[in-house]
């Protein structure tokens, strides 16, 4: 009943909007053919509600294996909403649901027999903050293997340092890797983050502002280890940096917050969804426009 | 001395002092009357010291903490406290291993697992409302429900002081799960650990540090427990090494008993027990720091 009360506003609302912005259609499929072209999420009218607030509508995508794909909009356009859609962790927040259809790789993944614990071992996540566990730089690496049953101590120890050196971090703490991951700097610990992640080898990595919290040159660090992680992971990224989107991305998505004053609603939307090239150089929707060159968000 | 050294001379120099005011006044105020309450609390508790190892220490022996307890008539040199002794050590240690997980256990089912449901809601108020009843109470319940039918033992005060302990260990432990930051909890999800996995190899560890000092705590607290023990261990003289059977004997029993009796040689070995059992806390306290180091190793 809920559901549907907020599916009727969240309907106003675009219309409401359409109408002041001329017939725009909301959301746009990639104008151009798919890259290299293996689909891993295929993404189809799905909205997200926490609790009786619908955070995201209708939002239809597809991403491409070993691309980067940047997600940008400004706070509350539901970026990581739908980020943590994809391994599913918005189950860990109470009243959290979610509608539509969404792939992975053929396989539906709210379908009724999939585990979620499943899901995140193929699909890691990246958090906005550094989150490395109260334990040694060893042991936030060795950490995921061994959730999977890795007890070689041999074979262990090459994961760290195969992990350590993906996430370029092996140089800077390979004599102390029994101290505290607590005791890396920002740009450190979030490499630390990244090698635990890429440590089970995943197919997809989710990465959630991974850069926000830390210094341009770490940021930089971290993008260049975007680059090479492409060959061998699919990346998707949420950033408030627009640069940050055109340096790393091949794949730009933008997200809106719709707001409709009447029910005093808001929700966020895709609105467009384009390679990156052609979402910073020619953005077919007046919003991308405004807020790619700086006029609005 | 160069003249550069020397500060600038301005004309008007700007004071930065608080202007006299009432503001300035009550800062003034509080500040000593702070201080009179650090000192007023300190007082007590330097006198507590002092008079317990004035009078107890003379009397501590290594024969004093071993021999067994003589009757009261008789002078101080004579006997010592071994059994209340190794009474409290292990009536504390069984109390301990009975609450100390079950408290732990509980309060992670209250955190991790039960949320805002129904039986977590009812094991937290019930744990608050156990901690506010009074020790003796706890005394009078297991002596109905476990002394009457298998008489004194110290399994009888060790579960009596459990009783007391379980509340302070679940809500203490509880509050430690709850400072572990949530996004610890995201990222060991999203290397598709389960929840019991999030919780045994995340959760703990990063508040074990916490969970410890907080039990041993309860310990040192239990450790001087009197009211609880009295209608549920008995008395003996001689040391019984069986907590599960037979009467049994502890620090706070001896240190009640002798202080109530009018001979010199009773009373300086409530003294004597008194410090001992000062000491015991003391040094359950010293341990509860060092754990709490110990396990914080990884925390910075």
């Amino acid at each position: 009943m809920e559901q549907s009360e907020q599916n009727v506003a969240g309907q106003t609302g675009k219309k409401a909007t359409a109408s002041m912005r001329g017939p725009e259609p909301l959301v746009r499929h990639p104008a151009e053919p798919a890259g290299t072209g293996n689909l891993i999420f295929d993404v189809r009218d799905m909205s997200v509600w926490y609790g009786g607030f619908q955070a995201v509508t209708d939002v239809t995508l597809p991403i491409y294996e070993n691309e980067i794909t940047a997600f940008i909009g400004s706070s509350g356009s539901g970026k990581s909403t739908v980020l943590r859609a994809f391994n599913r962790m918005n189950d860990l927040v109470p009243g959290a649901r979610v509608a539509g259809e969404m792939y992975y790789r053929g396989a539906n993944l709210y379908g009724a027999d999939v585990s979620p614990i499943a899901v995140r071992r193929r699909i890691g996540m990246v958090f906005q903050k550094p989150n490395p566990f109260p334990k040694s730089i060893y042991d936030n690496v060795a950490y995921g293997p061994r959730i999977n049953g890795e007890r070689n101590r041999h074979r262990l120890d090459e994961i760290v340092e195969r992990s350590l050196r993906g996430a370029a971090l092996w140089d800077e703490v390979k004599n102390r890797l029994k101290t505290s991951g607590l005791a890396l700097s920002g740009g450190q610990a979030q490499r630390l983050c990244i090698a635990r992640t890429i440590a089970v080898e995943p197919d997809v990595v989710l990465m959630d502002e991974p850069a926000s919290a830390l210094d341009p040159i770490s940021t930089g660090a971290i993008e260049d280890l975007m680059h090479e992680l492409k060959s061998r992971f699919t990346i998707v990224i949420v950033t408030h940096n627009m640069q940050q989107a055109t340096r790393v991305s091949d794949r730009t998505a933008f997200f809106y917050v719709l707001t409709d004053s009447a029910s005093d609603t808001r929700t966020g939307v895709l609105v467009e969804y384009a390679s990156t090239k052609q979402i910073f150089e020619d953005p077919q929707d007046s919003r991308t426009q405004a807020y790619v060159t700086g006029r609005m968000g | 001395m160069t003249v550069a050294a020397q500060p600038q001379a301005h004309p008007q120099k700007v004071s930065l002092r608080e202007p006299p005011s009432w503001r300035r006044t009550k800062n003034q105020l509080m500040t000593v009357l702070m201080v009179l309450a650090f000192v007023v609390t300190l007082v007590p508790l330097g006198f507590v010291l002092v008079t317990v190892i004035a009078k107890g220490a003379s009397i501590i022996s290594w024969s004093f903490l071993t021999s067994s307890i003589p009757p009261p008539v008789l002078p101080a040199n004579v006997g010592g406290m071994g059994p209340a002794i190794v009474g409290t050590l292990e009536i504390t240690a069984l109390a301990t291993v009975i609450a100390v997980p079950l408290g732990i256990l509980g309060a992670i089912y209250i955190n991790e697992y039960g949320g805002k449901g129904f039986l977590a809601q009812v094991v937290r108020f019930m744990s608050d409302v156990m901690t506010g009843v009074p020790s003796i109470i706890m005394g009078l319940f297991i002596f109905t429900l476990w002394t009457l039918r298998f008489q004194y033992s110290g399994l009888g005060g060790a579960l009596a002081l459990a009783c007391l302990m379980l509340p302070v260990v679940i809500r203490s432990s509880e509050e430690m799960l709850k400072l572990v930051p949530d996004s610890l909890r995201e990222g060991s999800y999203a290397l598709g650990a389960t929840k019991a996995r999030v919780t045994v190899t995340v959760v703990l560890p990063a508040a074990v540090g916490g969970i410890v000092s907080g039990a041993l705590l309860a310990v040192a607290r239990a450790t001087g427990e009197t009211a609880p023990l009295l209608f549920t261990i008995g008395i003996v003289t001689s040391v019984n090494a069986n907590v599960f059977s037979g009467s049994n004997t502890s620090l706070p029993s001896q240190i009640f008993l002798n202080a109530t009796q009018p001979y010199d040689g009773a009373q300086a070995r409530g003294w004597g027990a008194a410090l001992t059992l000062v000491v015991i806390a003391f040094i359950f306290m010293i341990a509860a720091r060092l754990v709490t180091a110990r396990f914080a190793r990884y925390q910075r």
